[in-house]
């Protein structure tokens, strides 16, 4: 019985396209510029745009890394929308990081390079973002074929790091402790020890 | 010690309402309602402006400031305090004074602002996380509050306490601090004139989000050392302990007077984005003492800044 419902589910799923996760998924982001636009965003919008993009690319990501488990645990295949969240989520960081150049920084390189190298929280968020950005680029197809599926894999497992590094970016840019950068850390590192987990018990015994 | 400013400033000079009223949607609606406020002066809290101690910035909106607060007895988003501090009770209210004064006991709101001069003054606010305002606070000083207390002559501290009401102040519900809120001051830096007891802004009764009935307000010093709801005045001897402090030393010392050449240690203090200038706003750079040096550098004179953070 379980199991028919489950096949119902995935045969459902198969016939769901893609596609519309890119039209779709950055709505809100494209919704919140134009708030901001029209002075509806409160006292500080450009506050309000970076933390909501940076949030919104966290969720994905960690919608991204639920694909897996979910696959093993619950028997639901949704690995074919994880290419369209992963560059969705990727689009985010992007808008997140280019609000804080642009908006926030105004582009003042001098200040802007002073923070990267000088704040953790900023340099970890640079490892987030140029950890993302092969996995962006290599979101197709042709990258597929040409590195081949095994150093595509492997490549890819970089979204570990992106997931980390924006953990850890919230975490440490917060005053005090406020409940949700620990909740996404909690989620990222639990995701992440399932696979470490299921990695180690996966290993044939040695004799 | 302390000199009071004598205005010849008359009352025709306060800021009519109209003049701050929801300037935004003033200006977006065109200048047919500009006569609407023309006519509602300052009633109740008729305070004069001290000109002497205002800044000629242009006012962040009462909008603004009434909407972005750091009040984290509310919650820690900007929005929670104006979302849930109407839940607050602001009166009656009293505030316990104890430690080394002559005068201890418990005094009621009413009783604290009798007989002070309430005055308008228009001060810079900079949050140590890199925003500022411009608010046009009205309060009174904190040095004749304390004069009328009569502190000691071993008193060399005051330390403040916010009212701890966590049925009212949901953020209190939960670890985010160690409540109650606390900050201090050195006695010098009480009685400095610029440091107030703010009760109102723009002309009305304190707006519970930005701490009522009555709150701290010290302007060369970044936002948090001005502690809100205040139900506790001590006067000791020794550097009392304070909430942020207490929270991450290396972060937020005792002073914290706003200082662009001493960073947070995870961000920089050298510019501001000032609050309202929407989302094209150009930051600027942050001034030592927060523009206030003629005011207060004498009070650090051979202290290094750095150190004492």
């Amino acid at each position: 019985m379980a199991m028919s419902i489950k096949h119902r589910i995935n045969a459902t799923i198969r016939r769901v396209p893609a596609w519309p996760i890119y039209l779709l998924f950055p709505l809100p982001g494209i919704g919140l510029f134009w708030e901001a636009l029209n002075d509806r965003l409160g006292a500080d919008p450009i506050q309000v745009l970076e933390h909501k993009y940076g949030e919104y690319g966290l969720q994905l990501l960690i919608l991204v890394l639920l694909i897996t488990p979910i696959q093993r645990l619950v028997g639901i295949s949704l690995v074919k929308f994880r290419r369209a969240i992963g560059v969705v989520a990727f689009i985010y960081v992007l808008a997140h990081m280019l609000t804080w150049l642009v908006l926030d920084q105004q582009l003042d390189l001098g200040a802007i390079w002073t923070e990267v190298v000088k704040r953790p929280y900023i340099t970890v968020g640079m490892v987030g973002f140029l950890s993302l950005l092969p996995l962006a680029v290599t979101s197709n197809n042709l990258s597929v074929r040409r590195l081949g599926p095994i150093l595509w894999r492997r490549l890819h497992k970089l979204t570990y790091i992106a997931a980390i590094a924006g953990a850890a970016h919230y975490l440490l840019l917060v005053k005090a402790w406020p409940i949700e950068p620990i909740i996404y850390a909690a989620i990222v590192a639990t995701l992440l020890l399932i696979r470490y987990w299921w990695k180690i018990n996966s290993k044939p015994r040695r004799n | 010690m302390t000199y009071r400013f004598k205005t010849n400033l008359k009352y025709s000079d306060i800021t009519p309402k109209s003049g701050w009223l929801n300037r935004r949607q003033l200006i977006a609606s065109g200048t047919a309602s500009t006569t609407l406020g023309m006519t509602a002066i300052l009633s109740a809290n008729a305070a004069i402006r001290n000109e002497k101690y205002s800044i000629e910035d242009e006012l962040t909106d009462y909008e603004d400031i009434t909407s972005y607060n750091n009040f984290y007895e509310f919650g820690n988003s900007k929005e929670d305090p104006a979302r849930y501090a109407h839940n607050l009770t602001t009166s009656p209210w009293e505030v316990k004074v104890d430690g080394l004064v002559n005068k201890p006991g418990t005094y009621s709101f009413d009783d604290i602002v009798k007989n002070v001069t309430m005055e308008e003054r228009i001060y810079r606010l900079r949050c140590v996380e890199a925003w500022s305002m411009v608010v046009p606070w009205v309060g009174f000083q904190l040095s004749e509050f304390l004069e009328r207390v009569e502190p000691l002559s071993d008193a060399k501290f005051v330390a403040f306490e916010t009212l701890v009401r966590p049925e009212e102040m949901r953020g209190q519900q939960t670890r985010l601090l160690d409540w109650p809120y606390r900050e201090g001051l050195r006695l010098d830096e009480a009685m400095h004139p610029l440091t107030l007891l703010a009760t109102g802004l723009y002309g009305e009764e304190m707006p519970n989000q930005n701490g009522a009935p009555i709150r701290l307000v010290v302007p060369w010093k970044y936002g948090f050392k001005s502690i809100k709801s205040i139900v506790r005045m001590s006067l000791v001897s020794e550097m009392p302990p304070s909430t942020w402090n207490l929270q991450a030393p290396r972060e937020y010392g005792f002073y914290s007077n706003v200082n662009p050449n001493r960073s947070h240690p995870r961000w920089s203090q050298a510019t501001e984005r000032r609050v309202g200038g929407g989302l094209f706003a150009k930051r600027q750079e942050t001034l030592m003492f927060n523009g206030y040096g003629d005011e207060v550098a004498s009070l650090y004179a051979g202290m290094d800044l750095i150190e004492n953070y």
